[in-house]
Parts: structure tokens; sequence; C-alpha cells
């Protein structure tokens, strides 16, 4: 509390009237709330600079673009599936039966004022949202952000993600339009798939037969209340811990393990990301203006019979989507009465297993390197040769789930049969997270090749001298003492010994853990030590 | 050397003035092609001009379909076909095919539409088959009902905005954007291609007028939400979200970290 009335004192030494009103007001509201002390720990939060460290701010302004323009069309958007007979003024619905929520959106797209605009707005940065959380995670698990201190953050960050996604499915069906409830129809398909309860839970869903009257408005409150709780709940507690986690940083002069160096949240900081917010703000408000999305009118009202060519789920659903597609035909056979639909309880459980991998990977490389120091320096995706691997393996299995999910215009655009096409993803789909695994480890062990040949040889700086004894040599700069720190400072793992454990046993466990652990480390090259910086010198 | 070049430049005084004849001929003739259209269901069917079908017949069409359009191994029997076909099928540019594929492709027009009209004639001729109708028919129309119907009958292959979409083994539905009504009626009537016939007991001719109706609404009503990216849909939009707004973002966010010089 002193500190904070040192700081008052001091702060109306200027006479202007401005200044003495802000000097007033703040002492006023210090007096009664004491939050001068937070505003100064926080004022002092030092971020460091570096492009991939605000991939996490765009997801953050994009959420606040929905917010705000959420809130308008829910004062427009009627969540009910009472039919009505349209009588807006789009021509070819005119007098078509359909759901009381169809209808109203319709009525926001076209009769009523910023309305198609909005629309527009929340969808652009919905879809902008899941996808800067996605390459916000993916510079996390690159640059090894997720070790410890920080493993509870990334998992919170990954339910953000999951999140995410359950609200941006949730709201795409809220229009009640053919394109999403065809969507939902896949739901409910794999729902009903699930064996025992899946009718059960699909019945309890849909208040009854798939569409029934029920889901709209169920669908609506949790788009509208209890998810966005648990995205703003989780959000603050990301902050927060990011806040007493401290930011990562990458190696460099006087950046240590226990410092941050960067710009404080007051005043830089602040000024940047203030501006970085209406830089993210406008982007989106200037693609909403002039790019379409989601045009509803063209779909029409939702009815279980018709399904369009070319229908598919928004992009972050479509790893899901593409699954489907890509599991072979037949995979499928009844006992007793009962249908096992191998064809969609497989996707089910590869998904599954793929999201919860991702979401507990700190965990898993914690206990393959048995490291339980905190870390503060981001790595390099290079000096963590089998991570990136890993990284990039899943990235491809991703991608290739993702370029299902588009099979059919893949097709028509590169004029291919849509079977050519599924067939090339199906082997993909097991190939290429092989090939991509092999190529990223090679060429992350060649760039750090190349790294220690630099610190240890410098440049080649392209000047050939002719020594007197006659022989030839080019001479190399050595690196400045910025450019090497980055490139010397990193951690080495060594496969883990096999050991006794105190009670003279080698365990399973402990068997198991060596063999990932060789898998992990066995190919490494060393970090340049200072014996071989101080002997460089030939 | 300078003698040739002088002769291959030099041009005919009145060679402008034959320029410009050529140019009027031939505007004048696709126009009297295009107005032909609406008065060729009208115009009576001459012997000669059944005769003139024949013979463009036998030289362009016979060696996949026989010179009497009995059929081959190469393509299917035209008997009963019907004029209704021929129209849709040279007046779009899909016959005769440049070449076998898994489906006949659209391309530039082969034939005048006199020429059109003459191999419709002798098609028409050889058994009873669908006629092409009054283009004036096929005017008016419903877009909501057609509309309704297109999302029912139609959209689960063309797409509901008709942006078209992949079939089996290569072939694809085509786009429907700012297609002649009459090759719309004609492809509902005669079913080319991969296409169901939709009979009349199916989709009756209101209702056929309904969905040309439907279509050129789309047509002609522009995108009201800005540029539709194709009209694809999700997939369009989500590569648009990745490669542009994220794209432009990670650019600015480069910007507003780059250390000034």
């Amino acid at each position: 509390m002193s500190v904070a009335t040192q700081k008052k004192s001091t702060a109306p030494t200027s006479t202007g009237a401005g200044m003495r009103f802000v000097g007033g007001m703040s002492n006023y509201i210090d007096e009664r709330t004491s939050i001068s002390g937070a505003v100064k720990f926080l004022g002092r939060k030092i971020f460091p600079d570096h492009w991939s460290f605000m991939l996490g701010e765009i997801a953050l302004y994009s959420f606040v673009v929905i917010l705000l323009s959420g809130t308008f069309l829910t004062f427009f958007y009627d969540p009910s599936m009472v039919e009505v007979h349209y009588d807006g003024s789009y021509v070819p619905l005119k007098g078509i039966h359909m759901s009381a929520a169809y209808s109203s959106t319709l009525n926001l797209t076209f009769d009523i004022r910023g309305g198609l605009l909005m629309r527009q707005v929340h969808h652009w940065a919905a879809l902008l949202f899941v996808a800067s959380i996605g390459l916000h995670m993916l510079r996390v698990f690159f640059t090894g952000a997720f070790r410890k201190p920080r493993e509870i953050n990334w998992v919170i960050g990954f339910v953000l993600f999951i999140l995410a996604m359950a609200e941006g499915f949730t709201g795409y069906s809220l229009p009640d339009d053919l394109l999403s409830g065809n969507g939902l129809r896949i739901i409910d398909g794999m729902i009903k798939a699930i064996p025992g309860i899946g009718t059960w839970i699909s019945y309890l869903l849909f208040g009854g037969e798939f569409p029934g009257n029920d889901v709209i408005p169920r669908l609506y409150v949790l788009h509208i209340m209890l998810l966005p709780a648990l995205v703003i709940a989780l959000i603050a507690i990301h902050m927060v811990l990011l806040i007493i986690n401290k930011h990562t940083q990458f190696a460099g002069p006087g950046r240590t393990n226990d410092n941050v160096v960067g710009s404080p949240i007051l005043p830089v900081f602040a000024a940047k990301a203030g501006g970085f917010f209406f830089l993210v703000f406008g982007i989106i408000m200037l693609i909403a203006s002039l790019f379409t999305i989601n045009p509803i009118w063209n779909y029409g009202p939702y009815d279980p019979s018709p399904v369009s060519a070319g229908t598919q789920p928004d992009w972050y659903i479509g790893f899901a989507d593409g699954m489907l597609r890509l599991m072979p035909p037949g995979w499928e056979f009844v006992v007793d009465g009962y249908t096992w639909s191998l064809n969609l309880l497989v996707p089910i459980v590869v998904l599954m297993l793929f999201i919860v991998i991702v979401m507990i990977y700190p965990f898993l490389e914690a206990w393959v390197t048995g490291d339980k120091r905190e870390h503060h320096i981001a790595e390099r995706p290079r000096n963590q040769p089998t991570r990136t691997a890993i990284g990039a393996a899943g990235v491809t299995f991703y991608a290739v789930l993702w370029a299902g999910a588009a099979s059919d215009l893949i097709a028509t655009h590169f004029r291919t049969t849509i079977e050519g096409v599924i067939h090339a993803l199906q082997v993909l789909l097991i190939v290429g997270p092989i090939a991509a695994f092999w190529m990223a480890k090679k060429i992350a062990l060649a760039l750090q090749r190349k790294d220690r040949e630099l610190v240890l040889h410098g440049y080649e700086s392209s000047r050939i001298v002719r020594l007197p004894g006659g022989e030839y040599r080019e001479i190399h700069t050595p690196l400045d003492e910025f450019e090497q720190w980055k490139l010397v400072s990193f951690d080495e793992y060594a496969p883990a010994q096999l050991r006794p454990n105190a009670r003279g046993k080698i365990t399973i466990g402990a068997r198991m853990r060596a063999s990932v652990s060789r898998f992990y480390f066995e190919d490494r090259i060393a970090p340049v030590v200072t014996k071989e910086l101080e002997s460089r010198t030939h | 050397m300078s003698r040739t070049l002088n002769r291959k430049g030099r041009r005919h005084p009145l060679s402008s003035l034959v320029l410009i004849l050529v140019g009027l001929f031939v505007s004048g003739g696709a126009y009297a092609t295009v107005t032909g259209t609406a008065s060729a269901a009208d115009a009576p069917v001459s012997p000669t001009q059944i005769d003139d079908g024949k013979k463009l017949f036998a030289s362009n069409c016979a060696s996949c379909h026989g010179l009497s359009a009995e059929g081959s191994a190469a393509g299917p029997s035209l008997i009963g076909a019907g004029a209704l076909s021929v129209e849709f099928q040279v007046g779009s540019g899909r016959m005769p095919m440049s070449g076998s594929g898994p489906q006949a492709e659209k391309k530039p027009v082969q034939f005048t539409q006199p020429e059109i009209d003459a191999m419709a004639a002798w098609v028409a001729s050889l058994a009873p088959g669908p006629g092409v109708p009054e283009a004036s028919s096929l005017a008016g129309g419903d877009p909501s009902n057609g509309a309704e119907l297109f999302r029912v009958n139609c959209a689960m292959c063309h797409n509901v905005a008709g942006a078209g979409g992949a079939l089996t083994e290569g072939k694809w539905a085509p786009n429907l954007h700012n297609i002649d009504p009459v090759h719309v009626y004609a492809a509902m009537v005669t079913g080319p291609q991969n296409m169901p016939v939709f009979s009349d007991m199916n989709i009756t001719p209101d209702e056929k007028r309904d969905i040309i109706a439907y279509l050129k609404f789309l047509d002609e009503s522009p995108s009201v939400g800005g540029m539709d990216l194709g009209a694809l849909g999700p997939v369009s939009e989500g590569l648009f979200v990745w490669i542009f707004a994220l794209g432009g973002l990670v650019a600015i966010t480069i910007w507003l970290s780059a250390k000034s010089n």
C-alpha cells in the first residue's frame, strides 16, 4: 500500500488541468480499490518480443470480436423450431415452410440493417479464432514451450481448442439450414453407432427421433451460455498461469532461464497489443465486408431428404469428416440383430486417440526425458529432432484427414476421379506421417550439423588468401556473439540408462522408458561445448 | 530480301474494306443464328433440311453412332433420341466428342444453329422423340417453388447453389450457371450423360419452368454478401481464412515485432 501512495504523491507534479483530473481520478479509485499495487505488478510484467509469441493474441482478439458480433446476433435470432412460412425479401424462399430459426436468420441477413455484415463478421472471426488457436498450439509444441512448469497451461489451452470447435459446430448448426442440418445428421449417425447407449444418447439429445423439435434451442443454450462461459473462464486461467509462469523466450545473450527480456506491459506492450487488437478487428471487418461466408439463403431450410453435393463442415471439423470419408466400405457386421458400424466406430476411436495424445504429450515427453527442471527458454525446433519429427507426422496425419473432407472438390477441380483421390489419401494417411517423421528428423539433424559447423568455423567469407608456403585457404568469418549464443545454448538429452532400481530390479516400466528414450535421443548432434569453442582457432 | 519484305508488307488498298465486309457478315450471321433459335421450333421441317442433316450426321457423327444412327460399341443408338437431345448435345458443344473420356465435355459449339437444326430434324425423322420447345414456353415460372424442387431433385449432384459436384469414376455434374433455358429443359427431359431422366410425370412441365426460373434467378442476382469464393462452401472459406486472414495477420505480427533499423 505504501508503494501505491508514493506513486500517487509523485504523479501530479505537472500542473495541467488534464493531469490534475487524471491524478485525482486515479487517487479516488485507488483509495477505494487499492488497485495500484496490481497495476504496478502487471505493468512491470515483461513480454519478450517475437512474432510467434503473438499468435495467441490473434485468438484472444478474434474471440473479443466474436463476443461483440454474437451479442448483436442474439438480438434478432429466434432459436425455435416452430414451423413458419417465410415472408421476407429473399424471393426464392418466399412462402416456403421453414423453422423460425432459419426464418429469423434470413431476416437477420436480408431485412435487418447491418445484420448480414455482423453474421459474416461473427463467422469469419470464428474461423480465424480456431485457426489462430491451432497455429498458436503448433508454435508452443515445436518450441517445447509446454515443458515444466507449463504442462497445465498446455492442457487448458488444448481444452480451449476443443471448446472452440464445439462453439463453432453449435453455432454452425443454429441457422437450421440444409448444410448444417446435414452436418448434424452425421453427428447423429456417429452417436447412434456407439454400441449399446448410442441410440439412447441420440434420442436424449434430439428429444426424440432426429431432427425433432428440440435440438436448435438446446444447441443455442450451449452456444451462447455454457460454452462461452467455459471459454471465458479458461481464458482467464490461461492468462493467469501465463503471468505466473512468465513467458518463454528464445535463447540470446543476457537471456537466461531465470529472467525475461522484453518490453513491460505498460506502456510499450499495452500500446502494441492495443494496436494489434484493432488490426485484427480491422482485418476481420475487411474480410467480412468483401467476402461472403456461409450463404445460408442458397442452402434452403433443413429437410432430412435432400443432401447437397459439396457438403462439408467448417474447416475445423474437416479432419473428422475426412476420417469418415477415408474409411473403406463394408466395415460393419451384424451380431444378433445389432449392427456394429466399424466404419463409424474406428474413426471415433482413432480421432479420440489422436486428440488424447495431443493433450497428454507434455507428460509423455516429461516421462521419456525424466527431466524435472523448469524450462523458460523456448527451443528451436531443430534442436529436438524427434519431437519436431513427431509434430511433423501429426501435422501430416491431420492434413491428410483434412484433405479427405474436400475429396470431391479435389476430384472435380483437378479433373481426376474421386475414387483415385480417396485411395491416394488412404495410402497417404499411413505412409505420409512416416515419411514426414523421417524427413523432418533428417532435416533437423542436418540443420543442427550446419549450426555446429558455423559455430566452429564461422561463415565462408569467399576471400581466398595465399599463405607464405603457397597454400591457398578461404578465410572464415567467425560469428558474432549474438549469433553464436543462439546456436550453442540448448539442452542436450541422452538416451536414459537402464539401471536397476533401489530394490535391485529392472521393471517393465523402466525397460519401456529406456527404449522410448533411445528412440527419442539415439540420433543427436552434441551442442558445441566451451572447450571446443576455445580450441577452434586452428 | 527487302523486296520480299515489301511484298509481304504491302496491303491492297481495298483490304480494309474487305475486312469490314467479312466482319459484318460474321456478326450478321451470328445474329441470324442466335435469333434463329426461337423460330427453329415452329419452322416447318423441309425434306432438304432432313437431307442436309443426314449428310452432316454421316460426316460428323456416324463414326460412333453408325450411318443410320443405329449405334455402335463407341456410341449409343440415336433412334428415338429426338431433336431435343441433338439440340442439347451439339448445341452445348458436348458433341461431337473430342476424345473418349468419362464424360463428354463442354467445348465451343462446333456447328451453326441451322446445321444443328438440320441434324436434329434428321434424328427426329427416324423415330418420334422429345422435340425442342419454344423458348417463350420456358419463361416465367416461380423461383421459390423451383428452388425447393431443385434442392430435392438436383442438389445432391449439382450442389444447392448449382456449383456442380463430383460423381463416381471421374464423372461430374456440371456447374449450372448461365445455361441456356432450352438446354436446362433438355437435360431434364432427355437425361444426357449420367443424368437421370426427369419425365413429365416426375416433374411437370410447369415445375421444370420453375426450376429454370430459379437457375435464372441465381444467374441474375449478385452474391449479396460480397465475393462468393467460387460458391464452394466451407472448403474455400477454410482455405481463405488460413491463407489470407491468418497469413495476413502473421505478416502483421512479423511487422510489429521487427526491430527498427
